[in-house]
């Protein structure tokens, strides 16, 4: 399928990437050869077919929903690009 | 394997006996490869060199070794993929976005690399979020190959996405490295660069702390010059990890003692569909070599089909992009690495992303956004991941005829640094031979077996069923002791 501007200016609002109007031209170019190429794959039959989820075979092991770690707040704003008393910084979001 | 005197140009067994019959000290050996490091910088292989906390484990490695407390690694230095979050240390995955980050923790992997002796040279450059097979994707610029075609002056890649790890190796800057491999990074690499890469099966290394690229493939392993030395260094690598859920919780083999046990009476699949039409003649020569080769030791080799070779790159360029959409989410200009402000949140992450984002890890985010966006997951996700048991399947009903694969590593030899690369798919092909194992999760190595006639290196590889890479090891074994692969490039 070859996508078109509209879309891919969606797809990039989604993603949270800002793409320059004038990039926007190859991209859609870009895009559209590698969805293209990809789309072979509606060839092979699946029907059913169990999707494969997951690099592993083995059952995945629960363990108990419990607090383990911890009490690291200069740890984790240690690479903040704006921490401030204690928190992330970001731009304002409430009015 | 020739007899090197030069410190940095032997073996990790050699160099681990030596340490501990105290013919030199792990300060002297540390010295060497920091030495080597400073005169090979052309070669970008390292984003960031860390002599310092290279020279202070050095030395408490000595006092290890001193006191007959030696690790399995003690004193050997290695290269750690700058993949691969180290305390303290930036961290960056070769990308602009996390250019500064020091974690405040160490992966497992190089926490247990840290445990057995070893001793951090630096972080090794790569492709940005190991995404490509070149190399040249790497913000920090791109990786040369020691190798040069005969000949020729013009640089060569080193493959990727590990590729300052091929280079860091091949070039005897440090006696092994980390790589990880999610479609062929270390596997392809090894290829281009003439060095032994080994990924085990999905879920033996713990993926905890390594920068996330599709979760559901990636997987670390080692890169050495030898067989030997992979082994030695994979047994330190993996175990289980209670902090990575799909890290298995089963026992660690002794890779090192399935060296010696020979292929006689295994049977060695040969699979069909790799070999195309057009296939480089000189990759389909070695492979009829390699099959001789084994043929000669002992065992035998009977023709398999994996018949939806052919759909495992497609599906892969679903399955990975879509995963990788969804990990690279957390780069967003909050909590670490670069920011770009905005008036409003949204903005300053559409920034954010839109200048600490390569091209070509922005084209894979969009491709995977779109395959997962409503009203098109079914079509292209879903799909991706029925193709995907599928590829699985072959792999499983090919192992009830055979107990190892044989295949070529990959379909070229290294190509040009400033080869014409504008077509994306054209890439993605340099991995044809190794994303199926990938998505089927099977153990997979690529060893050095011949150099082309431009005398350029070339890998074979050898896959086996999961959680078998004793077989792999000893098929690779004879590959090695037949090919006598005619050696390092920074060796004296």
């Amino acid at each position: 399928m070859s996508l078109d501007k509209a879309t891919v200016r969606k797809i990039a609002t989604l993603a949270r990437i800002d793409v320059p109007e004038t990039d926007l031209e190859s991209t859609v170019q870009q895009l559209s050869g590698i969805l293209k190429w990809i789309e072979q794959l509606a060839e092979v039959n699946t029907d059913g077919v169990a999707p494969m989820s997951g690099g592993t075979d083995l059952k995945l092991p629960w363990r108990p929903d419990a607090v383990t770690d911890g009490g690291k707040v200069d740890a984790v704003l240690a690479n903040a690009p704006d921490a401030q008393d204690g928190f992330f910084g970001v731009p304002k979001v409430v009015e | 394997m020739p007899d090197f005197t030069d410190l940095t140009a032997m073996t990790i067994a050699a160099a681990r006996a030596r340490l501990a019959k105290k013919d030199f000290t792990a300060l002297e050996l540390t010295d060497a490869h920091l030495a080597a490091m400073d005169k090979a910088r052309d070669l970008n292989a390292f984003i960031v060199t860390t002599p310092d906390v290279a020279r202070e484990r050095a030395k408490a490695a000595d006092v290890r070794i001193q006191s007959g407390k030696a690790g399995a690694l003690e004193g050997i230095p290695l290269g750690i993929k700058d993949l691969f979050c180290t305390e303290g240390v930036q961290t960056t995955a070769a990308s602009h976005i996390l250019e500064g980050f020091k974690p405040q923790y160490e992966s497992t992997v190089s926490q247990k690399l840290r445990d057995a002796g070893s001793v951090m040279l630096g972080k090794l450059n790569l492709d940005e979020f190991a995404m490509g097979s070149s190399n040249m994707t790497s913000y920090f610029g791109p990786v040369k190959s020691p190798w040069k075609a005969k000949g020729r002056a013009d640089d060569l890649v080193p493959g990727g996405s590990s590729g300052g790890s091929a280079t860091a190796v091949s070039a005897c800057l440090a006696m092994g490295a980390t790589g990880t491999d999610t479609g062929g990074s270390i596997r392809q690499p090894a290829s281009f660069c003439g060095i032994v890469g080994v990924k085990p099966t999905y879920g033996r290394c713990s993926r905890w702390g390594i920068v996330a690229f599709a979760s559901s493939l990636d997987q670390a392993g080692p890169m050495t010059r030898t067989v030997r030395d992979a082994a030695i260094m994979l047994k330190v690598m993996c175990g289980h990890d209670p902090k990575d859920s799909t890290s298995a919780p089963l026992a660690v083999p002794d890779f090192e003692a399935a060296l010696s046990k020979g292929v006689k009476g295994l049977r060695i699949g040969i699979p069909n569909e790799y070999r195309p039409d057009g296939l480089n003649a000189e990759v389909a020569a070695l492979w009829d070599k390699g099959i001789q080769w084994l043929k000669d030791a002992g065992a035998t080799t009977v023709e398999i089909s994996l018949p939806h070779t052919k759909s495992a790159l497609p599906t892969y360029y679903i399955v990975a992009p879509a995963e990788a959409s969804s990990n690279l989410a957390r780069y967003d200009g909050v909590r670490f690495g670069q920011r770009v402000e905005g008036k409003t949140l949204d903005e300053m992450y559409a920034k954010t992303r839109a200048a600490g984002f390569g091209t070509e890890v922005k084209r894979r985010i969009l491709i995977g956004t779109y395959v997962l966006s409503a009203g098109y997951y079914d079509a292209y996700y879903l799909k991706a991941q029925k193709v995907r048991a599928l590829i699985a399947r072959d792999f499983t009903e090919a192992f009830e005829k055979c107990d190892a694969i044989l295949t070529p590593t990959a379909p070229s030899a290294a190509f040009g640094l400033h080869d014409k690369q504008d077509d994306p798919v054209a890439m993605y092909l340099n991995d044809v031979f190794t994303v199926p194992a990938s998505l089927a999760g099977i153990p997979g190595a690529s060893v050095p077996a011949d150099l082309n006639s431009e005398g350029l290196p070339l890998g074979l590889q050898v896959l086996t069923k999961r959680w078998d890479e004793e077989t792999m090891f000893s098929v690779c074994q004879v590959l090695e002791d037949a090919a006598k692969f005619p050696f390092l490039k920074g060796a004296p």
